[in-house]
């Protein structure tokens, strides 16, 4: 089993994987959702096409466990406010028009990082939060993912007590993550600092759980242990991880 | 300003199973503050500053006592691998006790001097380096907006170069590792914890209304002494 942090994969960033076409249509898999081409705003002036895609859910679905208040904030202030600034940083040049993942991709630069890069992780990195927890989530996986989990980690236990550990030791502003390693073909637990995440670090995200403050400040004040672990007794879309471990298969076989 | 850091010195035998030589260890404990935590409403409610003070400053000391006591330990029997394993646990918690026991003291209620603009020679500093208080406090909060994440936002003097200087530091990095010789005289946390129970995720309104309770006094006080 492996624990990396960003800084320990950072090797992978060189690999030209990453930038491949197999990569880019594994990545696009990620998304089940139609993304339209073009959004226009009430005045006309933006038109970058990228969306803010609301969880699926309403707002208040997952209380008592993370409040309204908190997703009003969270979805309404702050993944809206990365829409809207990547929408304006990339009106009019050649990122325009292109999927969030290329923006993604092409606006992380290898490493030499671009600006539009933190607004398009995050964006992306959000979605995918959302769509990580479900009302009544928590409970344990089961079918092929809980014969990955027992043969990659030991126990389900074991898988709970890593990822805990990644989201308790991301210091500063970050995420937790549980990917598929596509060249080890093994989970494995990450933790990426403030917008990193694993499309640009070589792996097939399946999971993650938002550490910066303002996922938790509201509901739980300093006690991020206390969040992790209703997010994984309350909340966590085990189907939703199942998903993607099918798609990241799928992918790859198609190759 | 009374303010005092209670240091103490332990020896590592009161925490340590091995029957070692003793050892002088000095641990670390939280720093009152010179204020009542309601003091510096509206501009840093009350609520904030016990949470800032009692929960997250005495963690980072907390845990940067445990990160000493296992590199005291690591030292001791030559262990070098999990010495240099230590210096993340260092950094992040010894970096967020510094950062936080500095911050306390470039905080003043209003009625105590807060956010009175400075006089004598780091005004006038001020005032050929950046034009106007008013053009360095909008650099500082522009620089402290756009920092990704977590971190922090530092007036700072070069006390080689004898020159003031903007900053900003990720998460809880000390100043210092921008720069040896720089010394700081004004830092701004910037990670959530500091005003998002009450500013929400308009960290602007923040560093627009902490400038209210800044104590330019112990700024001042620091510019002085490096600039005599």
């Amino acid at each position: 089993m492996v624990m990396a942090s960003v800084t320990t994969i950072a090797s992978h960033l060189t690999s030209t994987f990453l930038y491949a076409p197999e990569f880019c249509r594994l990545s696009q898999s990620l998304h089940t959702s139609q993304r339209p081409c073009t959004r226009k705003s009430v005045s006309g002036t933006i038109s970058a096409n990228i969306d803010l895609k609301p969880p699926p859910y309403a707002l208040d679905a997952l209380e008592p466990h993370m409040s309204k208040e908190t997703l009003e904030y969270h979805w309404g202030k702050h993944h809206r406010g990365y829409v809207n600034n990547l929408n304006k940083q990339i009106e009019g040049t050649e990122l325009d028009k292109m999927s969030l993942e290329s923006i993604i991709l092409a606006s992380h630069n290898k490493g030499d990082i671009l600006p539009a890069f933190n607004n398009a992780a995050q964006v992306w990195n959000h979605e995918f939060f959302w769509e990580s927890m479900k009302p009544g989530g928590g409970g344990k996986p089961s079918g092929e993912l809980l014969e990955l989990i027992n043969r990659d980690f030991g126990s389900f236990e074991a898988l709970i007590q890593e990822f805990k550990l990644a989201a308790t030791t991301q210091f500063g502003s970050g995420w937790a993550w549980l990917v598929y390693d596509l060249e080890d073909k093994k989970l494995v637990v990450l933790k990426s600092s403030n917008a990193i995440n694993p499309l640009v670090l070589g792996s097939y995200p399946l999971l993650t759980l938002d550490v910066w403050e303002h996922a938790y400040y509201l509901d739980f004040k300093n006690l991020r242990p206390d969040y992790i672990s209703t997010f994984l007794d309350k909340l966590v879309s085990w189907d939703a991880v199942s998903s993607r471990l099918e798609a990241a298969k799928v992918s790859i076989e198609g190759k | 300003m009374a303010l005092r850091t209670l240091a103490t010195r332990k020896t590592l035998g009161a925490f340590s199973t091995f029957p070692q030589q003793l050892r002088g260890l000095q641990t670390f404990t939280l720093p009152d503050l010179a204020y009542d935590y309601g003091a510096l409403e509206p501009a840093i409610s009350g609520d904030i500053m016990q949470l800032h003070h009692q929960k997250h400053h005495q963690t980072y000391i907390t845990n940067y006592n445990k990160a000493l006591e296992q590199l005291d330990d690591a030292i001791a029997k030559g262990d070098a691998s999990t010495a240099v394993k230590l210096q993340s646990a260092i950094k992040f918690n010894g970096g967020g006790h510094v950062n936080h026991s500095i911050f306390w003291k470039n905080l003043a209620p209003t009625k105590e001097g807060g956010g009175e603009p400075p006089h004598g020679s780091l005004g006038w500093a001020i005032d050929q380096s950046y034009g106007s208080v008013e053009k360095l406090i909008a650099k500082m909060n522009a620089e402290g907006a756009a920092v990704q994440g977590s971190g922090w936002v530092w007036l700072a003097v070069d006390k080689e170069l004898k020159r003031l200087v903007v900053e900003t530091t990720a998460n809880q990095d000390p100043l210092v590792t921008k720069g040896p010789s720089l010394v700081p005289l004004i830092g701004i946390d910037v990670w959530e914890h500091a005003y998002y129970l009450q500013y929400k995720n308009v960290r602007p309104d923040y560093l627009k209304n902490i400038w209210k309770v800044i104590n330019w006094k112990y700024a001042s006080e620091i510019y002085e002494k490096e600039c005599p």
